[in-house]
């Protein structure tokens, strides 16, 4: 099955040649420039993975990232960043961010990190269904 | 005077972190769509040896956006080069309208990330003035990231240079939230840089302006 992914940068000459490599790589991927737009997006379709932009002007990547969790908690999120350091990777994983890579991206890194995210998804709603099968045989008590 | 120059050091130090990381961080974008595009090439490549036909149109954006970027990436080098310079000579002849045009340029980066445009008036007719390149730089910066918190709903931060009677000044305009924000601006670090630039700066809450006085010497036996 290929990965949902939804990729959120500001800057229109990178997202556009790495969506069309990442569906070069059988991925079925959206792109967004605005981070508002990614917002309602997510409201009205599921992703395996948010590959997002840490430095935006619209909305920065940490302020994105915490709207994007607030609206689907399950959303496996990986940030983009011009230095990759400790502190920030830490900073991003307290706000929930799945990973994080840094720009230029390693297409190949890029995606196995979106394989573990649908992957851990996957097991977060399964997760998720069985609580609440296990919901609906305690209320009915057959 | 020890204190004072330690601070001055301390925030001159700072500032030039601020502006070599953001400078590098642009340039780390520049690069990120030159490995896009040359990997999506690369791309084509592998089809085309595949027998997958390519139209010669698909090629000519990647091609074209690696040749932006290079373009970009030459301008943010050349930027920081001139920017390392600015700290050669203690004190230089310079043309103010070129310095303000200069830093806001280098400062675009830092508006851009909180939505503020930064629309720069320039004199009529070339305004030099010897001052401490650096030092003036710095004074500047910290004035624009002040003003950015005090901007307007506008968002446009105007930045005009002009001449008054014994002297130049700098105006930051459309400051609409100065009654609001302002607490201990001008700090030490401000105070400090503006009595080595034999500098003023006043605030103008009503008109919502700050501006800086500058002198068009300063005296080159006190501050070299």
């Amino acid at each position: 099955m290929s990965e949902k992914v939804l990729l959120i940068d500001d800057e229109k000459d990178f997202v556009v040649p790495l969506a069309e490599r990442m569906k070069n790589r059988g991925i079925d991927v959206s792109s967004t420039t605005s981070p508002l737009e990614a917002i309602k997006k997510v409201e009205e379709e599921s992703y395996d993975a948010i590959v997002l932009d840490l430095m935006m002007p619209e909305m920065d990547g940490l302020e994105t990232l915490a709207a994007l969790k607030e609206k689907r908690p399950e959303l496996q999120i990986i940030l983009l960043t011009g230095h990759a350091t400790v502190e920030k990777g830490i900073e991003a994983m307290k706000l929930g961010a799945m990973d994080f890579l840094e720009k230029p991206i390693d297409l190949k890194v890029l995606s196995e990190k979106i394989k573990k995210a649908q992957a851990k998804k996957m097991i977060l709603v399964e997760k998720r269904t069985e609580e609440k099968i296990k919901q609906i045989i305690m209320e009915k008590s057959w | 005077m020890t204190q004072q120059l330690d601070i001055i050091g301390e925030t001159g130090i700072q500032f030039f972190g601020k502006i070599s990381a953001s400078i590098s961080h642009e340039f780390k974008n520049a690069l990120a769509i030159i490995n896009e595009n040359a990997g999506l090439l690369d791309d084509f490549t592998l089809m085309a040896e595949k027998g997958i036909p390519i139209d010669p149109e698909r090629l000519r954006f990647p091609a074209e956006n690696i040749a932006k970027q290079i373009q970009r990436a030459n301008e943010i080098v050349k930027r920081m080069n001139q920017f390392s310079h600015s700290t050669d000579k203690s004190l230089k002849m310079l043309e103010l309208g070129e310095m303000t045009k200069f830093m806001a340029t280098i400062s675009e980066r830092f508006a851009a990330i909180r939505s503020i445009t930064l629309d720069t008036k320039l004199p009529e007719t070339p305004i030099m003035i010897l001052t401490h390149p650096f030092l003036l730089e710095t004074l500047i910066f910290l004035c624009l990231d002040f003003a950015m918190d005090a901007v307007g709903e506008k968002k446009t931060i105007g930045i005009i240079t002009g001449k008054t009677e014994n002297s130049v000044c700098l105006r930051f305009t459309g400051l609409k939230r100065l009654g609001e924000v302002q607490t201990d601006f001008p700090t030490g670090r401000e105070m400090s840089l503006l009595a080595y630039l034999n500098a003023e700066l006043a605030t103008e809450t009503d008109a919502g302006e700050i501006i800086l006085y500058l002198p068009e010497k300063i005296s080159e036996s006190e501050n070299t």
